[in-house]
């Protein structure tokens, strides 16, 4: 069911009005949404029980501190204590789908609120737009109002929204969230559109039964072409660039290893990741072998090894949610290259990463009619 | 490249591919020493990640034996290795890691003649190949 709801001014507005009824009328017992840090230069993914916090909700903030999907396993993975209303960009509920698959989220205990994502910038770029007075939300808004994603003057999105091919909730999933607020091409202070999944939700909220306006069809239509296609040109970029082993060496050979891609990757959700074990922790004397064999050897070692058993573990599960480039210190385009890598898996198994909870993971299972011209 | 000697390395079932390289041996069927091999319970106990491992670290070729299709003493463990195996060629391929270095075989235990077999044909197809592209490269 798609329609119009009554607007409460903004957008922004409306939408946390209605969380706030969502909460008080039962329907949710406790909504996972953006709250405002209490100095505002944040917005950060918070579990919310008291309807008065509310009012430092932020469901629109163009901000990804930690993907809200890997929090959503938090709050349910072990027994949620009700059922929780999840407000999320579709980069966040494509990890939520992810993770229900390795059971690190519960969908059963989800009511899930998409938004279309307006895109995002990074968490320092969002707290310097606070801390000069801007309001990114507002600004999102009155150009999504036209049709179109376009971050502020003097700032630019996160490298991975721009090529972000999925910003629209439930546009070409088989897995719609159970409410999507549709803000491009019809965002107004009259009234707000909405797709709902079940018909009592439609009741709770009234909505007004509508077609889909020519206005938003267009502007998703466009946005989502321009999107694929840079995604394209980026990905066709790097196959270009790292096509030899030195050259691959090249894309990493300014790694710090410090890890950080691992532990914000929300698809990367190993309790005890093998890199954080012993097992290639070798005796000293290995080394010196190594070095005498090879005349030498980089340390810590294993340092191409580490990227290449993630693109083998995860990047056929890659969301594409762009953590890892964000939290790089060194700023290699770590999620240019596992989409790169995950994208060609992900085809030639037919596999597209949240697009369904009942698709089983590339990994965990297998057709016994299948690859038949491997072995002999 | 007339000295260069492959070193391969070897991933086999305990059920199947290394009963077959020990009929291989102890019905004195000649191949070429160049492999290594290392004893799994089951080819689908592999991760990925040692092969990763031999790969990067200049094996030249490397080599996974599993039971056939159907025949896997755990019933499913050489269809989950074929599902990895080929997630790691592909992964290989689009990184220009010659993933032609890595191999998947199906070997009874009945089937010493053809662990042999596969191990000088593989070896003949490296030396055809050449060394690793990153054997040597100390800045993995």
């Amino acid at each position: 069911m798609q329609g119009w709801l009554k607007g409460r001014g903004s957008a922004d507005e409306t939408i946390r009005h209605l969380l706030g009824k969502l909460l008080a009328d039962g329907v949710v017992d406790g909504l996972l949404v953006s709250l405002r840090t209490p100095d505002a230069r944040n917005a950060v993914p918070t579990l919310v029980r008291d309807a008065a916090l509310l009012e430092r909700a932020v469901p629109l903030a163009p901000v990804l501190p930690v993907n809200a999907g890997m929090a959503l396993g938090r709050i349910t993975a072990s027994g949620a204590l009700g059922r929780v209303g999840a407000v999320m960009r579709n980069c966040e509920l494509r990890t939520a789908v992810e993770l229900s698959k390795v059971k690190q989220v519960v969908l059963d205990d989800v009511l899930f609120i998409g938004v279309d994502c307006l895109g995002t910038y990074r968490v320092e770029d969002y707290a310097r737009m606070v801390g000069e007075g801007l309001d990114p939300v507002v600004s999102a808004l009155a150009v999504a109002r036209q049709g179109r994603v376009e971050p502020l003057d003097g700032f630019a999105f996160r490298s991975a929204c721009t090529m972000c091919e999925r910003p629209i909730p439930g546009e070409g999933e088989s897995y719609a969230p159970h409410i999507a607020f549709g803000l491009l091409g019809v965002e107004s202070t009259e009234r707000l559109w909405v797709s709902v999944r079940d018909d009592r939700l439609t009741e709770v909220l009234g909505v007004e039964p509508a077609e889909e306006p020519e206005a938003r069809i267009a502007a998703v239509q466009t946005l989502v072409a321009a999107r694929t296609a840079e995604r394209d040109r980026r990905l066709t970029e790097f196959s270009e660039r790292a096509h030899n082993p030195l050259a691959l060496l090249a894309e990493f050979s300014t790694c710090i290893r410090c890890q950080n891609c691992m532990v914000t990757c929300p698809i990367c959700y190993c309790k005890e990741c093998i890199f954080r074990t012993e097992v290639f922790d070798h005796p000293s004397p290995r080394y010196w072998d190594w070095a005498e064999r090879k005349g030498g050897v980089r340390l810590p070692s294993d340092t191409l090894l580490f990227h290449v058993t993630r693109m083998l573990h995860m990047a056929h599960a890659c969301v594409g949610c762009g953590m890892c480039s964000d939290s790089c210190p060194v700023s290699i385009p770590v999620a240019d290259i596992f989409r790169a890598v995950g994208q060609r898996v992900q085809e030639s198994f037919g596999y597209v990463p949240g697009r369904d909870p009942d698709e089983e993971m590339i990994i965990a299972t297998f057709r016994e009619d299948e690859l038949g011209e491997m072995g002999k | 490249m007339t000295d260069f000697e492959p070193r391969i390395v070897a991933f086999l079932c305990n059920w199947c591919a290394s009963t077959a390289a020990d009929l291989a041996g102890t019905s004195r069927i000649q191949y070429p020493p160049n492999v290594r091999v290392i004893r799994l319970m089951c080819s689908g106990q592999l991760d990925p990640i040692y092969v990763a491992k031999a790969v990067l670290e200049g094996a030249d070729g490397v080599l996974i034996g599993g039971c056939h299709p159907g025949d896997c003493h755990y019933q499913s463990g050489n269809f989950k290795a074929r599902r990895r195996v080929a997630i790691l060629q592909q992964v290989l391929g689009q990184l220009g890691l010659e993933p032609e270095r890595v191999w998947l075989r199906w070997i009874s235990a009945s089937e010493g003649q053809y662990f042999a077999d596969t191990v000088t044909e593989m070896v003949e197809t490296i030396r055809e190949l050449g060394p690793a592209p990153l054997r040597g490269q100390w800045s993995i």
